[in-house]
């Protein structure tokens, strides 16, 4: 009996201590808001782990941080400073301002040689402008497993030349969400199959994403007794409608068999962006107007999400935000939406051989588009403890939180992020939403025909030019083809301005990144 | 004997005045003029010499003249339109009527609004999906209307918002002066058996001729830097169809980088804007006023 007593005991002891060891290796994030609704991940054992950053000292030293404004990246740059003051005693000055500002207060300290910030968080694209002033990752950040983890795409993201100057800290790259409840409805696949004489499918090229963006505009589909529209997209100026453009465009302009740029002829740094493809590329763009929702021609980013995520339009194409604003438990649409690559084209312009080349499937380069990095300053006297930071700031529980805080604008870029599993446990997504959407992510990421930003000085001026020319052909100004003249005119003015080695050098890193093909 | 010292006493009085005015007003204005003769740029960091280039480049650069253009419509038309309101108004409460006060604070409101706040919220009623404007004009079989998705409607939204915000300023200063009218001429009109509208031509609009002149130069001065409604409602679009030469300048400088050129931009308005508003100064007061005054 007693030795029946003891054994009891003893494992009601160890069932306790396993409990509590496993509570000890839980994050707790009740502290900081309500971060805790979303559970918590195990802190494991990684040098920017919990336990090991508390290890460090730090007390009496500052670090300032710039981010974006709240909560789009700028929350969870406040939330994980707030946990790594507490843990080394450091004081993290995080100052958070609106996009439309960032770039300019980030350069402007950079270029009169001030250590304004130690650690800077920006888009992704101003690599080309900024990699003289970054820190490279130390080798010692890039030996812990969160950054070994990272797939390889974002790790070229992070990369100027085959130095590593940026943090990943968001994987972003537009990609098709649609209404599956619509495509699976066999009530919507006849009206659609009697009216066209096609089959209702998830878009596999424009010209099909036009059409059924078309036939499913101006009445209630959804049979919530409100008109419905085809297709929400970006269309205001200046509000990243240049990335939109680009993932049509790509579809006839990015050959897999020409090499050597998408935005210019490397060789000759001609600008490709008036050629047949491109301009294909816009007319469809236009064409495509007329299933946009009411006020569709002025959508910004957060037009598009509403009007997918609110139910309103069938099919949108950009970042993750629609997709998770259609996912949130309140979404009127959880659980109808199915994510797909983005459409492509049969027909390719080829440059080389001035001719379209026919292809047996579509050709559907993904857009690896924008995304949020993080740095740490080449003048930063705080190095060591900006990159602890930003290593914390991505450790396996914070990054588990992140991905799931839509709002927080931290998308997969982790090998581990693409298990549906995650999604379904975590978030409570169905098995087939939470599967569409790792697959079409990882898919694009093992594409050997992807797109990068224009990674090169100036970036900002050339897509600005670039959008410039877009919206007067959108608003009837000009033809497709007169605005992209004109807008390769006035990159050709750039190149020359800032100088065409210069650009050049910079622009031959971005095509190796995609003519690398891996 | 004592002269100089006096004058350095008096200088010394004058000394935390002037550096003021030097530190706010003119080391800007002199900083913005040897930047824009600079290359300074993403790519060409500092204050390197460039002549007049940025100069030369501005003379060919049509979407800042079309921009210019366009800004001169639009300042000119909301004015007017904030001048025959805002003196409506003032008529309207001027004179002894029942919640007087009431009024005359309820058509400040707009003025007190943050202009972006405000413009956010105009953008909302106007949103052709889910603003409320559509809806209820859709209540009397009107529209919908292309708000800031057609040219000449997002050239028209803009204006609204503009003579929606600002009218109640133009109400103030014609009020103050209504309010500041001496009432002997009122008197004689009366007696000379002149009714509301003989009144108000013969004497009331002439003898607030020199408050309306400066408060449309006020006015014009305050619409020509027309920026933040455009940044919110309409980016500029569709196309350049509601570009300003102030939201252009933003482009080139804090979106492009271009600060060399944006600098020169600015130096450019500005030397426009001196020129244009004394001619239309000197216009107003010789139309309304007289030669002499």
């Amino acid at each position: 009996m007693k030795r029946m007593l003891f054994l009891t005991s003893s494992a009601c002891v160890l069932t306790l201590a396993l409990a509590s060891a496993g509570r000890a290796d839980q994050v707790d994030y009740t502290k900081y808001g309500d971060y805790a609704n979303y559970g918590s991940a195990e802190d494991g054992s990684s040098a920017c782990s919990y336990a090991n950053i508390d290890k460090k000292d730090y007390s009496g030293k500052t670090l300032k941080v710039i981010s974006n404004a709240v909560p789009v990246i700028g929350e969870p740059t406040i939330l994980h400073a707030k946990q790594f003051e507490d843990l080394t005693g450091a004081k993290v000055e995080v100052v958070n301002v609106p996009f439309g500002d960032l770039y300019q207060r980030i350069m402007i300290p950079f270029q009169t040689g001030q250590a304004a910030y130690d650690v800077m968080f920006y888009g992704s694209l101003w690599i080309g402008d900024f990699h003289n002033f970054l820190a490279p990752v130390p080798e010692e950040y890039l030996q812990t497993p969160g950054m070994k983890d990272v797939t390889q795409n974002y790790k070229d993201v992070a990369t100027w030349g085959d130095q590593m100057v940026q943090y990943p800290v968001d994987g972003d790259r537009n990609y098709l969400k649609v209404r599956a409840d619509v495509f699976n409805n066999p009530e919507m696949q006849k009206k659609y199959k009697d009216e066209t004489g096609e089959d209702l499918a998830i878009p596999k090229t424009w010209d099909e994403y036009n059409q059924i963006a078309k036939f499913f505009s101006g009445w209630d589909w959804a049979g919530d007794g409100k008109k419905h529209y085809g297709s929400a997209e970006i269309t205001k100026r200046d509000d990243l409608m240049f990335s939109a453009f680009i993932d049509r465009v790509a579809a006839y302009a990015k050959n897999p068999n020409v090499k050597g740029g998408f935005f210019f002829d490397l060789k000759t740094m001609t600008p490709q962006v008036n050629n047949p493809g491109w301009v294909k590329g816009l007319e469809m763009f236009i064409d495509a107007k007329k299933a946009f929702p009411p006020g569709g021609e002025n959508f910004g980013l957060g037009d598009a999400i509403f009007s997918f995520g609110g139910g309103q339009s069938l099919m949108e194409y950009t970042w993750d935000d629609p997709f998770i604003q259609a996912q949130e438990k309140s979404s009127p649409i959880r659980n109808k939406v199915e994510a797909a690559p983005l459409p492509g084209a049969y027909e390719v312009w080829n440059r080389d051989t001035k001719k379209w080349d026919k292809f047996d499937t579509p050709n559907a380069p993904p857009y690896i588009t924008w995304g949020w990095t993080s740095a740490v300053a080449k003048a930063s006297k705080n190095k060591e403890m900006a990159f602890d930071y930003l290593c914390f700031f991505a450790n396996k529980p914070n990054h588990a939180l992140d991905l799931q805080i839509g709002r927080f604008g931290i998308n997969p870029y982790r090998n581990a992020d693409f298990e549906a599993k995650f999604w379904e446990d975590k978030l409570g997504w169905t098995p087939n939403v939470a599967e569409t959407y790792v697959k079409t992510l990882s898919g694009m990421d093992k594409s050997t025909n992807r797109v990068f930003d224009l990674r090169v000085p100036g970036v900002n001026q050339f897509m600005s030019i670039l959008a410039n020319g877009v919206s007067q052909a959108m608003a009837g100004q000009k033809t497709p083809q007169q605005a992209l003249d004109n807008v390769a005119k006035q990159w050709t003015d750039v190149v020359n301005k800032i100088g065409k080695d210069k650009v050049r050098d910079a622009y031959a890193k971005v095509v190796a990144l995609e003519d690398q093909g891996r | 004997m004592d002269q100089p010292e006096f004058r350095f006493y008096k200088l010394s009085f004058l000394l935390p005045g002037l550096l003021g005015l030097l530190a706010v007003i003119l080391f800007p204005l002199f900083f913005t003029v040897r930047v824009s003769l600079s290359g300074w740029s993403a790519v060409s960091p500092g204050l390197d010499f460039d002549g007049l280039a940025n100069y030369r480049a501005l003379v060919s650069d049509v979407r800042f003249w079309q921009s210019f253009e366009r800004l001169a419509g639009m300042a000119v038309g909301t004015v007017l339109i904030q001048y025959i309101l805002g003196f409506a108004m003032a008529l309207l409460v001027w004179r002894e009527i029942r919640y007087r006060r009431f009024f005359r604070v309820l058509f400040l409101v707009p003025m007190m609004t943050t202009p972006v706040i405000m413009s956010v919220i105009w953008r909302t009623i106007l949103h052709e999906s889910l603003g409320p404007a559509n809806d209820f004009l859709g209540l009397f079989g009107l529209g919908p209307y292309p708000w800031l998705t057609d040219g000449s409607f997002a050239m028209a939204s803009v204006m609204m918002v503009e003579v929606w915000q600002w009218t109640p300023f133009m109400f103030l200063l014609l009020l103050a002066g209504l309010i500041s009218l001496p009432r002997e001429p009122f008197l004689a009109a009366a007696i000379d058996g002149a009714g509301p509208v003989r009144t108000f031509f013969n004497v009331t609009f002439p003898l607030m001729a020199p408050v309306s002149i400066g408060a449309i130069i006020i006015r014009l001065i305050e619409a020509s830097k027309i920026m933040d409604s455009v940044y919110v409602l309409t980016s500029g679009g569709p196309g350049t169809a509601t570009e300003t030469a102030g939201y252009y300048i933003y482009i080139r400088g804090l979106k492009d980088f271009e600060i060399g050129y944006a600098a020169a931009l600015s130096v450019t308005y500005l030397v426009v804007m001196i020129v244009l508003l004394t001619v239309i100064a000197k216009l107003l007061v010789r139309t309304f006023v007289g030669r002499g005054t």
